[in-house]
């Protein structure tokens, strides 16, 4: 089956192997939300859980990410926009934090899953998550801090989003930041790496 | 080789533990193991605990000045912090850090200008991290401006250029190692350091690429790192490293090492 090949391509890491697979399914008539779900993203998840398993590594997931990326732009023009419905995301690091390796893989992971990513990039107000929030209608604030010096940034920036009002989740990550502290500033979830941050993305959009 | 012991970290669980527990045996025994080892300070970061920093920094100085003669670095992005662990060291002692983020170099200047203490520079701007070369070493050189600009002599400026995950940009290895080869040809007597573990995230194994770049680092003229001084392949590796580069006359450390049996091959 075609879209098992750009599965397996995509996992591979081999970018001309993975246009040749969506070509071939784009030209059998395969439905271009079939490609999208079951090849593109299948393969994706897959890398997140390895990933999160410790089997695949960084840069085997940017890689898987770029070639994904490439069957992804070939069949966007066919989308008749019914890619919508995954959800809106906006993801920064906080206020003073200006480490953003984490971040970029979280923000990379959650477009391979899908989902409409906006990154606000580094050291983000908590009106800026706000703002952008309230603009774009999103469905989910992520927020990163590296730092032990920013985490009080995290908590200030999280109890903002909730004083909004806005019906937004939020999702914490970082290198400091377990799930017991998210329970304490009132995140809605908490995430140890790119590939659970997925899961949970989904978990919190779909309560 | 100027080596920073880093254990005493509060954000390592086993001394955040003991610290809360105020286990003074505990961390002595750190400090002690690190002297013997080879460390030319000990570096002490309190960091994790928000509003008890400063009493727990003059807490694990108290405690590591009872076992050893070692000079400490004080660790601490705080310039209070920092200032309470001062008032413990004499003239020997380092800072850790000063950078070129504007509220840092603001706060920290006061307190390093027209002193004999030792500084680390880290080359960071209120702007996104650096990447290249030449955004490290433009960096690097204003804030050596700054610092000899109030009286803070070359040799007790200590460069950290910054490493960056290779996983995630394969330039990252060789842009540092470019920029502490300059920084180190540039400002004669400088010194320049850094932290290996950033080098590896997101690989396996990443104490043998820790290793590897380190001794690719001495290579091009790094002459300080903070480290486990009780890794002994890492402190093997670094002695041989020195030998190769032809900063050990006669050999005479590395031979030293040998007949201590230190060297872990």
């Amino acid at each position: 089956m075609s879209v098992q090949k750009i599965y397996d391509a995509i996992l591979e890491l081999e970018d001309e192997e993975v246009e040749a697979a969506v070509q071939e399914a784009i030209d059998a008539g395969v439905d271009t939300s079939v490609i999208l779900n079951e090849g593109l993203i299948g393969a994706m998840d897959e890398v997140g859980r390895l990933f999160s398993a410790g089997t695949l590594f960084v840069p085997e997931m940017l890689m898987a990410a770029n070639v994904m990326k490439l069957g992804l732009d070939m069949i966007k023009p066919l989308l008749k926009g019914d890619n919508s419905g995954r959800g809106i995301v906006i993801i920064g690091t906080v206020a003073g934090d200006r480490h953003d390796i984490g971040k970029n893989l979280v923000s990379m992971m959650m477009e391979g899953a899908g989902f409409e990513v906006i990154d606000l990039g580094i050291d983000v107000p908590a009106e800026k998550f706000i703002e952008a929030a309230k603009e774009k209608n999103a469905d989910l604030i992520c927020l990163s801090a590296l730092l032990t010096t920013t985490m009080a940034a995290m908590g200030e920036a999280v109890a903002a989003i909730k004083s909004s009002g806005l019906p937004v989740k939020t999702m914490v990550g970082g290198a400091p930041v377990g799930q017991d502290f998210a329970n304490d500033i009132g995140a809605d979830g908490y995430a140890p790496d790119a590939g659970e941050a997925v899961l949970l993305g989904r978990n919190l959009m779909a309560s | 080789m100027i080596i920073v012991g880093e254990l005493i970290n509060a954000s390592r669980k086993a001394v955040g533990d003991a610290i809360k527990r105020e286990d003074q045996d505990f961390i002595r025994k750190l400090a002690i193991d690190q002297a013997e080892a080879g460390a030319t300070y000990i570096d002490v970061n309190a960091g994790i605990f928000v509003g008890k920093e400063g009493h727990y920094m003059e807490w694990l100085i108290e405690n590591i000045k009872a076992v050893t003669k070692l000079p400490c670095s004080v660790d601490s992005p705080d310039p209070k912090v920092i200032e309470q662990g001062l008032k413990l060291n004499g003239d020997d002692v380092m800072i850790n850090s000063i950078s070129l983020e504007k509220d840092r170099l603001d706060a920290i200047l006061p307190l390093v200008a027209g002193t004999p203490y030792k500084i680390v520079a880290l080359c960071m701007d209120d702007e996104k991290m650096p990447e290249t070369t030449d955004q490290r070493l433009k960096i690097a050189d204003q804030l050596i401006n700054k610092l000899v600009q109030n009286n803070v002599k070359l040799e007790n400026i200590f460069v950290d250029p910054l490493v960056q995950p290779i996983s995630t940009d394969k330039s990252y290895g060789m842009g540092f190692i470019d920029s502490v080869s300059e920084i180190m040809k540039t400002y004669q007597g400088i010194h320049t350091i850094c932290g290996l573990s950033n080098i590896s995230y997101g690989l396996p194994e990443r104490k043998f690429l820790n290793r590897n770049f380190a001794v690719m680092a001495i290579a091009k003229g790094l002459d300080g790192l903070l480290i486990d001084p009780l890794d002994k392949k890492m402190m093997s590796s670094i002695c041989a490293a020195e030998t190769l580069a032809g900063r050990d006359d006669f050999n005479v450390k590395y031979l030293k090492a040998y007949r201590k049996k230190m060297l872990e091959v």
